[in-house]
């Protein structure tokens, strides 16, 4: 038996680095120091890989590749879509693929994280990766995320609990304020929680931005409440903020889903932007899939966009709303789609996912899911951080290796995409 | 073989100034053609270079163009992006972008200059490896980065024991480890003490600030990497950004700083930003002639300039401190980020403007640092790009160096308070062709220890630029006829023709192979990320060449 140390879980934007597996005979016997998401993923990683299929006929892999590369080659306008759970080096593929065939190309952060990429366009962000929290950070705020169920080991290895450099007394050293419209395992450890009327994200920020920079809100009705809240204790925010030495913003879908989305992280930013004004203070966005810090990254360095590009002309283009995921299978207008590490007959609304299946769609993914029943093309892969290696970032960008443990039956992503890319190339050359 | 055919040859490094003459390439290296006959010659391959410039490829030595904080810059500014388009074609891959390119189009710009090797500036460790990702997306060039260590909390710990010889002993093994760690080049120090002094929300530090919690001062963080650097005999000295950057008054600091280190090979990068006088009321006037009269005396260092381009562009540098105060005095876009244990970084978008005076100031005062330094193998042409401006103006920058009229002309465009507070239209020094190749390639390869580059004698690298001859410098150096790299034609008439991929360029010093006890558990109690995660794997390097030490 071997006993792989250090291991890197890709599930959650956490990335957890210190995990214990131990593999026997190709097989994973067990993980230590996961949480139970993270570990559930490992141990089940090389389990339920749908066959390969062709229109849900099994076929061989030459076959799958050849006709998902003939389906791209013909589309007219085709969609690029997902890149969330797999390495960097599968992303650089998939912006190659759609550069080549002059598709749309886009990932899960479009409907989730998005908005908040969109505010760092307007009003840029002040963060810091999560050592300096962890060392550092004697004010925690968690605002719209509930990291106890979602990001689990998010508040003992980094924001809660940990005894940093400067926070040797770990929880004891750190105020902890939580904002959110309804009680979670979350709230129930902040000092204060503030429970706020849904909707409400543009305002608070204003009046904590106010507040911060000593202006005092008028109310016209005499009710000084805000989302629900008194004044009383938005002040006791405020105050919590001057008083703090470094503080840290963890954000989640509750602020950038809010009602007028990407705005509502541009005030949330420009919260923290004044705030460094007296103390210093960051914000972090809590992302979710493994590597959908990765695809923006990616998507950036090689289109100069993080989301929500077209290629139709050759050169990127951008435009949220025009180019993104789901408004545009809401228009029908893709008439195919490259789908890799997501499960959109998961996570896409249910009138994008009806117009999918009515267009060839090529999937990759390790796992039988919701998409791979109805998809044209269906590829298993190798789980990437088990079966394949490769880069994914962690949501404070802090880039970590995943390790290949086992010997998967199926290619990485990386390999699968490699050879569209070629058969493509080759269709498009004869 | 491959013949370069009747160029005037411009070679500083080999003595050769503008002679006719054949290069020959052989295998992607330079030979002599000493032994070859006139019929081997003539049934080569061969470029006709007649009414050219043959110059070696441009080596950039000072850049940002890759990593976290540039493409955070990427993020910051999509209103860049949606003038300045490639489209795919069936060599090149599509991009955007002018001062922050995405990363294909950034290795195209670069060669269709002339531009064969590049360094990115400024890489935590931490982070290092998506400079490396990004590097291998940047095809044409040899690139390399420097790894930032001025802030680094390991290197505050070792300097804080009081045994002297321990001291030197233990910083020379920590610098070696982070360089392999993060698989870079050369000794970076941004601000030093700076940007942890910010965590703490503290003001600027000066040369003798001690550092929060440590008491490290920013001197003491100078004299001790630059002693590290010179007894690992890396191939590049310490590369400095020094304390006080772009602040009225800050040559007083970079002066000490200088005096602090004279003896040591030093590298002083964006001089420009660093060389400014006050006048009474506190506003800025040019200090560069005092910093060039000292600098002058001086053979161990060398500088980069930073020359202004007037323009929109992003500055962004792991001084966050800088950038927070840029912040304020702008109000618009603000990005930051804090690096746990070792670094900062910020960014915002910035216009410099020929009539608002400082600017002025600034654009002056990179040229006359250019024009008073008179030896050009220690100062060399950059932007610090995109700080202060895109390195796509360098041929513009070239010509305001050879052609003083051309200079002079741009008096009346400039603020009307310029001439008061600068000497730059006192100066009507041009430089030469042979002057250019110098500051753009054979001088910073020399200060790189890069043997192989810079140079076209025999067992040079076969990276090799040609350009035709005009009077109009700023026409001539836009528009290479030919760029090679590594033998292979890689632009003709100023398009790409080819696109290989280069390879990286990292150094193997002595020592470092792990961490004491002490240090490793600093590294365990208060990084977020294992050691063995930490380190950057053979992966993230493409075709790697050690460059010797020593």
């Amino acid at each position: 038996m071997t006993t792989h140390d250090n291991v890197v879980c890709t599930f959650c934007g956490c990335l957890c680095d210190d995990l214990e597996v131990d593999v026997e005979d190709n097989a994973i016997k067990a993980v230590r120091k996961a949480c139970l998401i993270g570990k559930n993923k490992i141990m089940n990683a090389l389990s339920h890989a749908p066959a390969i299929r062709v229109n849900g006929r099994e076929a061989s892999l030459g076959a799958a590749v050849e006709e998902a590369a003939r389906i791209l080659g013909e589309a007219k306008n085709p969609l690029v879509y997902g890149m969330s759970s797999t390495t960097s080096e599968a992303q650089r593929e998939m912006v190659d693929i759609a550069e080549m065939i002059r598709a749309n190309l886009d990932n899960p952060s479009s409907y989730c994280h998005g908005p908040g990429v969109l505010a760092r366009q307007q009003a840029g962000l002040v963060t810091c990766t999560l050592g300096e929290a962890k060392n550092r950070a004697d004010l925690v705020i968690y605002w719209g995320c509930n990291p106890v169920e979602a990001h689990m080991r998010h508040l003992t290895r980094y924001s809660l609990q940990p005894k940093g450099l400067y926070t040797p007394e770990g929880r004891k050293d750190r105020k902890v304020v939580a904002i959110d419209i309804r009680q979670t395992p979350t709230t129930k450890r902040a000092d204060l929680f503030l429970q706020v009327t849904p909707g409400h994200t543009f305002e608070i920020a204003s009046v904590l931005r106010a507040l911060v920079n000593g202006l005092e809100p008028e109310f016209q009705d005499g009710r000084e409440e805000v989302a629900g809240v008194p004044m009383e204790s938005w002040r006791r925010v405020v105050e919590m903020i001057k008083a703090c030495k470094y503080g840290v913003l963890f954000f989640g879908l509750g602020v950038t889903q809010c009602r007028n989305t990407d705005i509502n992280v541009e005030q949330v930013s420009r919260l923290v932007q004044d705030a460094n004004k007296h103390v210093r203070f960051s914000a972090l966005a809590m992302r979710g899939h493994g590597n959908v810090n990765g695809c923006n990254q990616v998507m950036t360095w090689q289109t100069g966009f993080p989301l929500a590009v077209n290629f139709s002309r050759g050169f990127p283009r951008h435009n949220p709303g025009e180019y993104s995921v789901v408004p545009m299978l809401a228009r029908q207008e893709v008439d195919a789609a490259l789908i890799v590490a997501t499960d959109p007959g998961a996570h896409l609304p249910a009138d994008a996912v009806r117009f999918l299946k009515t267009i060839p769609v090529i999937h990759l993914d390790p796992h039988e899911n919701l998409t791979t029943p109805w998809a044209t093309v269906v590829i298993p892969v190798a789980p990437v951080g088990v079966a394949a290696a490769g880069t994914f970032y962690r949501m404070d960008n802090v880039p970590l290796r995943v390790k290949k443990m086992v010997e998967s039956p199926h290619p990485s992503d990386e390999d699968v995409l490699k050879a569209i890319k070629e058969k493509i190339r080759h269709v498009a050359h004869t | 073989m491959l013949r370069i055919h009747n160029g005037l040859i411009y070679d500083p490094a080999n003595a050769v100034n503008g002679e006719a003459g054949d290069v020959i390439i052989h295998d992607g290296v330079i030979v002599s053609g000493a032994g070859l006959s006139e019929k081997q010659k003539r049934d080569m391959e061969t470029i006709d270079a007649s009414g050219c410039a043959v110059l070696p490829g441009g080596v950039e030595i000072h850049s940002h163009i890759a990593g976290a904080k540039v493409n955070n810059g990427r993020i910051l500014c999509p209103e860049e992006h949606r003038s300045h388009v490639s489209a795919r074609t069936s060599l090149t891959r599509a991009g955007c972008g002018l001062c922050v390119p995405t990363t294909f189009r950034t290795g195209y710009l670069y060669s269709k200059l002339g531009y064969t090797t590049i360094f990115e500036a400024a890489v935590p460790p931490l982070e290092a490896r998506h400079a490396h990702e990004e590097l291998m997306d940047m095809p044409l060039l040899d690139k390399g980065c420097y790894t930032v260590m001025g802030n680094n909390h390991l290197v505050m710990q070792v300097l804080k024991d009081p045994d002297r010889a321990a001291r030197k002993e233990r910083l020379r093994e920590l610098a070696s480890w982070l360089l392999r760690a993060s698989r870079g080049y050369a000794v970076k120090v941004v601000n030093p003490g700076g940007v942890e002094d910010w965590k703490w929300n503290a003001g600027a530090a000066d040369l003798d600030t001690p550092t929060p919690p440590f008491g490290v001062t920013p001197r003491q963080i100078v004299t001790a990497l630059a002693e590290a650097a010179d007894e690992l005999k890396l191939p590049h000295s310490m590369h400095l950004h020094c304390n006080h950057l772009g602040e009225p008054g800050n040559l007083e600091t970079t002066l000490a700083t200088m005096r602090a280190l004279e003896g040591r090979r030093v590298h002083y990068t964006h001089l420009q930003f660093h060389s400014y006088d006050k006048t009474k009321k506190g506003g800025f006037r040019s200090g560069a002639a005092r910093i060039a009269e000292y600098f002058n005396k001086h053979p161990e260092f060398t500088c980069d300039v930073g020359q202004i381009v007037f323009g929109p562009t992003l500055t962004m540098t792991s001084d966050a401190p800088m950038e927070f105060k840029l912040f304020q005095m702008r109000k618009g876009k603000w990005a930051s980020g804090d690096i746990e244990m070792e670094s900062g970084s910020g960014i915002v978008p910035i216009s410099y403007a020929p009539k608002i005076l400082v600017n002025a100031i600034q654009w002056s005062v990179g040229l006359e640092l250019m024009l008073l330094i008179n030896d050009p193998w220690r100062i060399f042409l950059t932007t610090d790009h995109p700080n202060a401006g895109p390195f796509t103006a360098y041929p513009e920058i070239i010509k305001l160096l050879m052609d003083a009229d051309y200079r002079m002309s741009w008096l009346e465009k400039l603020h009307p308070r310029v001439r008061r507070a600068t000497g730059l239209f006192e100066i009507t020094r041009e430089y030469t062709l042979e002057e250019i190749a110098i500051i753009t390639r054979s001088g910073p390869a020399r200060a790189l220890g890069l043997a192989a580059k810079g140079h076209l004698g025999a067992g040079a690298d076969a990276d090799v630029a040609v350009y035709r001859l005009d009077q109009d410098r700023r026409a001539m150096f836009s528009r290479p006829v030919y760029v090679l790299k590594g033998g292979a034609v890689v632009v003709r008439d100023g398009e790409i023709v080819d696109t290989p991929n280069g390879r990286t360029l990292c150094v193997d010093p002595e020592g470092g192979r792990s961490l004491p006890q002490d240090l490793a558990e600093t590294f365990d109690g208060f990084y977020t990320v294992k050691m063995a995660n930490y380190m950057v794997e053979d992966e993230y390097l493409e075709r790697p060449e050690v460059v010797p030490c020593g």
